[in-house]
């Protein structure tokens, strides 16, 4: 019995949680997504190890839309604004997030560069999330799809090693496959590594410098984005509201 | 290196149900961290270490349960051995993971007055 008042000893209590420890995040995510759905916006997040491809991939994917459907990107690295610069320069406008030294992107960094007014009126967004095969992987931004880049050149076995990320793929981008002739790697044996990792496998090989093999990437993003356009479609991407 | 950052959202969540119950103390933190889930908990346990200190958590204890990655027949149901591929060979469909991507916050013991 405590002696000072009578109230009686501290006492441990146990309180169940059971939530997600991302929780915050998620409802930031789910925040993003209901934005993109209000406005018809099909929102991709591209991940990838640093060097994958993924910047070469989108200006390509730039050129190719030029003039039939507005695309904009979010570009987030370390540092710098290269790779945004890259993608305007590609005709895409992007916003860079530069996130000093975090590893990956999350839904609150996304959510506010989606108020700048170069991504207005987007009916395809890249979110280009930081160069890492393991940290993005984690964070749900929103998007509709995750479509994770893997180079010919970081060999046959980087799924198996880095199964999460795979795991949470809903389109492999096999890029640089025009180097494959200088390698010591077969594309099929990434392919493998991939169903072992990856439950619905579905890989593109694709070279954003010869133009090989993109053709059925964009085929398939215009599938997406034929299935999300709505009448609302034209309504700008960064009027949406808050709770 | 992103368990530094999900310290932080975990130690904000315990922060908050320690003031709301006014607790003295927190003495333990039961996490589950799925081998799929992306997360290091070595990694989490040394961001552990560094985000405790000075806060209601400093001498709480952090439990990492670990669940094991297990992947079934999303139509059979049967079970898949690791590393096999993710299809099922009785009946073709793809697999779904039963369990193993959990990045959860279980429950906390609180020291009340």
């Amino acid at each position: 019995m405590c002696e000072t008042c009578g109230c009686g000893d501290p006492h441990m209590v146990s309180v169940e949680i059971q939530e997600r420890i991302l929780s915050v995040n998620d409802r930031a995510a789910t925040h993003n997504r209901e934005h993109f759905a209000a406005h018809g916006v099909l929102a991709i997040n591209l991940m990838g190890s640093p060097g994958s491809g993924k910047t070469a991939v989108l200006e390509a994917t730039g050129r190719a839309f030029a003039g039939r459907c507005r695309v904009a990107a979010i570009a987030g690295d370390l540092e710098t604004e290269r790779d945004a610069e890259r993608l305007r320069t590609a005709g895409i406008p992007a916003r860079a997030i530069t996130t000093g030294s975090a590893c990956h992107l999350d839904a609150s960094m996304v959510h506010h560069a989606l108020h700048h007014e170069s991504l207005d009126g987007a009916r395809l967004l890249f979110i280009e999330n930081v160069g890492n095969l393991v940290c993005p992987a984690v964070y749900d931004l929103g998007q509709a799809f995750n479509v994770v880049a893997l180079a010919v050149t970081e060999g046959e076995d980087k799924p198996l090693k880095y199964p999460v990320m795979f795991r949470k793929a809903d389109l492999v981008l096999v890029t640089k496959t025009d180097l494959l002739p200088h390698l010591d790697v077969q594309a099929g044996t990434i392919d493998e590594a991939i169903g072992r990792v990856m439950p619905e496998p579905a890989v593109f090989h694709v070279s954003a410098k010869t133009g090989d093999g993109l053709g059925r990437w964009f085929e398939w993003l215009e599938e997406q984005l034929r299935a999300r356009s709505g009448p609302d479609a034209s309504h700008p991407a960064r009027g949406h509201h808050h709770d | 290196m992103h368990e530094y950052s999900l310290m932080l959202a975990l130690m904000e969540r315990v922060e908050e149900e320690a003031a709301k119950r006014g607790a003295l103390a927190v003495h333990r933190v039961v996490v589950r961290i799925g081998e799929l889930s992306g997360v290091e908990p070595e990694l989490l346990d040394s961001a552990f270490a560094i985000a405790a200190a000075g806060t209601v958590c400093e001498r709480a204890a952090l439990d990492i349960e670990r669940v094991a990655a297990r992947w079934e027949c999303s139509g059979c149901r049967r079970p898949l051995e690791a590393g096999e591929r993710l299809r099922c060979a009785a009946c073709g469909a793809p697999a779904a993971l039963a369990a193993g991507d959990e990045i959860l916050l279980g429950q906390i013991e609180l020291e009340v007055p």
